[in-house]
């Protein structure tokens, strides 16, 4: 049967928060009761990555892309535009500059200048559905790799590819391959890091979500180079969506034949079981994830022995976070000289990055890299929110930094980042403006990492939770400007002592605002002020005099009896007594009061 | 293959095999890095090394960070520094860190003087801790053996890895995330309700004050005080080969003599011997092995065989909460410790004519599982325990240093008859295979009616995780396996769960090493070479000894003709056996 129109509904986890499916359900029934099922057929897809516009619906094939659907907004595309082929304006997407309506998202700013590798299928195809993936080459990489190739081979193309890994640390994948095929063991493994874990960052989900197979075949063609039979993703509990989609796509590839005993007739055999995770950001260093998938305590060990040597139940393992899988087959099919041209001399390829913040279009996107931090920020994220002013980038997560003004035309690799002071990690991309007290950004991934430290070394343990207490004593108008060397101090200390990647980059979010922001620093220090205003005790409530008639509502709502004044003269606030709650901001018709 | 690798530490030249650590190549050289959390017994084969606490960081040229010390290994063209302005900083404020997360209490802390984290401490010179901020805070946990005091927990994690690799007990264990975590029983039980056996190696081996014995030096002082009480002690093999370290002598100096003159200083009535016990003990289990022996020769299949040792108040709890299925297996002779107080409070007391109520049994004891065998129940009459209570020998030392006792002054003087006197088989009691090498000389030589002319069974002696021996007794191949060790332990348990046990006796030590390692003997810090040098003491007394067989003992003698008739005789079942109990946590399977 083959469908004139397909309707595709965005699936992912954000847009089904937003009654996505419901959507699918009413389109289906307003379908059948114009008798167009076996016309128009409806496609639950992965994230079209426009989370800000949610729930997405694209209609094919002429590309018109539909933003904020609700359920009820059914009954009218498939009237207008399905029947009389009109499209429904007030749904589509409005370009913020031009004012006017943007209908196929290859115009839209937002897609522009995205290039989707990893992507590839998310938003196109239905992920519950093995078909769709092989109609779009999928599994040919896999088929080309144990028919066409030797496993040295496979290996070298993705070393050639220029690969690394897309989960922080960014080492070369084929190299990690490679190290993993030397050592002889009785069993070996696969292990897929899906234990997405920094704030904001939602790529790896969205890929599992979106397209699963493409993991799935990634493992495979991996366990075939390195020679092993066994794949396991370690995922965490709380994508319940992500694992119903991967055990679905894990039990299709078995029934397909791809997943299993001799795999297109071959030798080669190869089965992926899922390990939960309980949520430990720390588990998504590789020793800490091994040890969870054991049983044992997840917390970090030292390296060597690495797990290319002695991983899972001491057997060599090679672990790869999910987006770098993601990457594998596209490769495999294109070739690494294909891949290797794309991205900058010594990060190829693209990456995705989770967009959030103070930014217009908040998503997921798919860039080359070599894409400056401006592109991304105002092209494809449109800018800042309500127009306010750009202040700093946070990218790499709790283990990166903030970047500033100065940073924006930086292209964005793995090495420029390191040396701009932040890191790509996993790729999160938090944009902040001028409302944004810096050293409260920093308290806040502090907070993050005390959290989230396995508590197994002391610099980590102890060093993070005092470097937490400092910046809170600052935040406070306490600190002192020892307390800024303590800092400085500290996080090198940190830094050079810890046993984990947490832990070596835990104090990065401390030490790049000190360096980009000192004078933020000094304010709250020295001044006692916190010029963004967010620092609540050290802000003091004030009205003006002129601009007061003294009402009275400011004095009446004060729940700590702070203001007086007499009728129709101008109020004052007792700071002693304030207890900078607002309600007096609040309530002041005549914007008398305000914080200074 | 042994592959040399060359590297430079401080910039000295040094050559080590393959796999060595920088630490070691360091202390090598003479280079006193310091540690914390490492701790390495390599006599034993027991090693702690997570490089968490991140005291023994150095400099390697080349590398990103700093590189722990202990876990690292050395490479071939290494250059390290150990000493240099960065790792200075590093060390101190790590240390100043766990610092901040300490109490401040040293001056009352029992483990004031004899702490790792104070040594490492005062080694870089801290003066003040800069960091201030919050403290853990855990409540106390008092148990019959072991005070547990979480608060002063640095996190080395040793007492967690002798606790669940080498004694898979698995009471302790890290709980908790991030700046709470610690290391304690699950779901913060009090460790009386958890699986501990009370062995105390987690006390042998905590560097801080966060797990000591329970301590009852103050109730003896009183008791001694009291005019009212006729206070009598007993004294442990394994405790005169090591008191002397407490006091300087160099470890595996024999201070029975001393031990002695100083104990009767401190008021003690009589003072007796364990040793004495130690000769009943062989007379009795070496009667029941021989009864099951001769019973299995005989073609009785329901003998239950091999006969397990019985002496280790650890080992026992062990059993009971491991293995409760196999209760009929080990002897049911009381240890030592009780078979002395029972013997003291009914034999003794009344030929001294002496009330019970009237006489406090003291043992002095290496281990500290004992203080929680002299409350059980089935060791009391009437509530009153046979021996009331026990103190380990760092607490002997810290009673001797109390009491102005010049230690090193004291003549050497002999215990008192009739409980003081002892066979050599007693004194070799306190190392890994004493027992069952006693108990083989007198079963040998009742069982087969010959005199045994070498004593000495070196199959059983040494510290190798598991040692078996055969030994020709008149033609019957005897075959015996000794442990020591929990973990080693439940190994040979497990085979004879599974019916795969191929010998006839088998001794057993919760301890590594034997009672010379046990929880409540002075802190190895991690050098095991001192309980070889106890082990030898042991070994040496013995050879000394002219009587070295138990049942050559004429007190022993002179007991059962004056008050027990013969071994296993009913007034001996009811006085020197005991009945074991299951305590296995009940696993409901859903």
């Amino acid at each position: 049967m083959s469908y004139k129109m397909h309707i595709l509904v965005c699936g992912g986890t954000g847009c089904r928060a937003s009654a996505s499916h419901q959507i699918i359900t009413r389109l289906e029934e307003c379908l059948k009761e114009k008798n167009l099922e076996d016309e128009v057929q409806v496609i639950a897809t992965g994230c079209f990555g426009f989370c800000e516009k949610g729930p997405i619906v694209k209609v094919m094939p002429d590309n018109t892309f539909y933003v904020q659907v609700k359920p009820d907004d059914a009954e009218e595309i498939v009237n207008e535009h399905v029947i009389k082929g009109r499209k429904v304006e007030r749904l589509l997407y409005k370009d913020p500059e031009k004012k006017e309506a943007v209908s196929d998202s290859k115009h839209m700013g937002f897609y522009k200048k995205q290039l989707r590798i990893a992507l590839r299928n998310c938003g196109f195809i239905d992920p519950e559905n093995i078909e769709e993936y092989i109609a779009r080459e999928g599994y040919s990489a896999l088929a080309k790799c144990i028919t066409k190739m030797k496993p040295e081979e496979v290996i070298n193309e993705i070393k050639l590819s220029g690969l690394r890994g897309r989960g922080g640390g960014g080492f070369p994948t084929g190299l990690k391959w490679e190290f993993a095929s030397k050592y002889q063991a009785d069993q070996k493994y696969v292990v897929c890091n899906a234990d997405e874990g920094d704030p904001g960052a939602f790529m790896d989900r969205s890929i599992m979500e979106g397209d699963p197979h493409s993991v799935i075949e990634a493992m495979a063609i991996c366990g075939y180079s390195i020679g092993a039979t066994k794949g396991l993703v370690y995922i965490r509990a709380e994508y319940p969506l992500a694992i119903q989609r991967l055990k679905t796509a894990i039990h299709q590839a078995e029934e397909f034949g791809l997943l299993g005993e001799n795999i297109f007739g071959s030798n080669f055999s190869f089965n992926i079981e899922l390990r939960y995770g309980a949520g430990a950001f720390v588990c998504g260093e590789e020793t800490a994830l091994i040890h969870s998938m054991e049983g044992h305590r997840g917390e970090p060990t030292m390296k060597p022995p690495f797990p290319a040597e002695s991983g899972y139940l001491n057997r060599p393992t090679n672990v790869n976070n999910v987006e770098t899988l993601a990457n594998i087959p596209a490769i495999i099919i294109k070739g690494a000289n294909w891949f290797n041209k794309i991205g900058t001399e010594r990060s190829k390829g693209t990456k995705v990055f989770a967009l959030a913040g103070k930014i217009n279009n908040v998503g997921l996107i798919e860039v080359p890299m070599g894409t400056t931090l401006r592109e991304v920020i105002y092209e494809i994220g449109g800018g800042i929110k309500n127009g306010k002013k750009f202040k700093a980038v946070q990218t790499g997560g709790p283990s990166g930094g903030c970047l500033t003004e100065k940073h924006l035309d930086v292209p964005i690799d793995f090495d420029n980042l390191l040396a701009s002071g932040s890191m790509m990690g996993s790729g999160g991309m938090i944009v902040m403006d001028e409302d944004d007290c810096m050293v409260s950004v920093a308290k806040f991934y502090l907070e993050f990492t005390v959290e989230e430290s396995c508590g197994k070394c002391t610099p980590c343990r102890i060093g993070n939770k005092r470097l937490h207490e400092t910046l809170d004593k600052i935040t406070q108008g306490k600190g002192t400007m020892e307390d800024l060397e303590t800092l400085k101090n500290l996080s090198r200390v940190i830094k050079d002592t810890a046993l984990c990647g947490l832990g070596q980059t835990s104090p990065n979010p401390v030490l790049s605002t000190i360096d980009n922001f000192y004078d933020e620093y000094l304010a709250h220090i020295k001044d006692k002020k916190c010029p963004a205003g967010q620092c609540k005790a050290l802000l003091m409530f004030h009205i003006d005099p002129e601009l007061c008639i003294g009402c009275g509502l400011c004095a009446r709502n004060c729940p700590v009896d702070a203001i007086v004044g007499e009728r129709k003269e101008p109020h004052f606030i007792n700071t002693a007594k304030c207890i900078k709650c607002g309600a007096c901001m609040e309530k002041c018709k005549f914007k008398a009061v305000s914080t200074r | 293959m042994n592959e040399n690798i060359t590297l430079k530490i401080d910039n000295r030249e040094i050559s080590v095999p393959k796999g060595t650590t920088i630490l070691e190549a360091a202390r090598e050289l003479g280079i006193d890095i310091p540690t914390l959390c490492y701790m390495n017994l390599k006599d034993l084969c027991i090693k702690n090394a997570p490089a968490s606490c991140r005291i023994c960081v150095v400099e390697v040229d080349g590398r990103k960070n700093l590189a722990p010390s202990c876990a690292t290994r050395c490479e071939n063209g290494m250059n390290v520094h150990t000493n240099t302005i960065r790792v200075l900083n590093a060390r101190r404020t790590v240390l100043e860190l766990m610092l901040s997360d300490h109490p401040s209490d040293c001056l009352v802390c029992a483990k004031s003087g004899n702490c790792e984290l104070q040594s490492v401490a005062i080694k870089l010179g801290i003066r003040e801790i800069p960091f201030e901020g919050e403290k853990t805070e855990f409540r106390v946990d008092l148990s019959p053996s072991i005070r547990r005091d979480t608060t002063k927990c640095i996190y080395c994690r040793r007492c967690e890895m002798m606790c669940n690799e080498v004694q898979t007990v698995g009471a302790l264990g890290a709980v908790n995330r991030g700046f709470s975590s610690v290391v304690m029983p699950a779901f913060d039980q009090s460790l009386q309700d958890s699986e501990c056996t009370f062995c105390g190696q987690c006390v042998a081996v905590c560097p801080v004050g966060a797990l000591t014995e329970l301590d009852h030096t103050n109730r003896l002082i009183k008791d001694l005080a009291d005019p009212d009480k006729t206070v009598i002690v007993q004294t442990a093999p394994a405790v005169r080969a090591a008191l002397g370290e407490e006091f300087a002598l160099p470890a595996g100096t024999s201070v029975t003599g001393k031990m002695v003159a100083a104990l009767r200083k401190l008021g003690f009535a009589k003072v007796f011997d364990t040793d004495f016990a130690a000769d009943l003990t062989i007379m009795e289990e070496g009667t029941e092995l021989l009864g099951r022996l001769e019973a299995f020769l005989k073609g009785d299949k329901s003998v239950k065989l091999p006969i397990i040792t019985s002496c280790c108040p650890g080992w026992v709890n062990f059993f009971e909460k491991q293995f409760p299925d196999l209760l009929d297996m080990p002897s049911s002779a009381r240890s030592p410790q009780q078979m002395f107080g029972s013997i003291a409070k009914t034999y003794w007391a009344e030929k001294m004519g002496i009330k019970r109520e009237n006489l406090i049994v003291v043992s002095v004891m290496p281990c500290l599982a004992k203080k929680f065998e002299c409350e059980r129940d089935e060791f009391k009459t009437n509530g009153d325990p046979d021996v009331n209570y026990s103190i380990s020998t760092r607490e002997l030392a810290a009673l001797i240093k109390q009491t102005n006792i010049n230690f090193m002054q004291l003549e050497d003087e002999d215990f008192d008859a009739p409980l003081g006197e002892s066979t050599g088989a007693a004194v070799i009691f306190g190392a890994t295979g004493g027992v069952m090498e006693a108990a083989l000389r007198t079963a040998y030589e009742i069982h087969t009616g010959k005199t045994l002319d070498n004593v000495n069974f070196e199959g059983v002696r040494g510290i190798e995780n598991l040692k078996e021996a055969t030994i020709d007794v008149d033609g019957f191949e005897l075959k015996v396996a000794v442990a020591h060790g929990l973990g080693n332990a439940r190994k040979l348990m497990n085979e004879i769960r599974s019916g795969k046990s191929k010998y006839h006796a088998i001794e057993i030590m919760a301890c590594p090493g034997g009672c010379i390692g046990g929880g409540g003997q002075p802190l190895h810090h991690g050098d095991s070479s001192l309980l070889k040098a106890r082990t030898r003491a042991l070994y040496t007394e013995d050879s000394e000894k002219s009587l070295r067989k138990s049942h050559q003992n004429p007190y022993i003698i002179s007991l059962y003709e004056e008050f027990l008739g013969k071994p296993m005789s009913e007034k001996a079942h009811h006085l020197l056996h005991t009945c074991y109990f299951n305590r296995g946590k009940e696993i409901i399977e859903q």
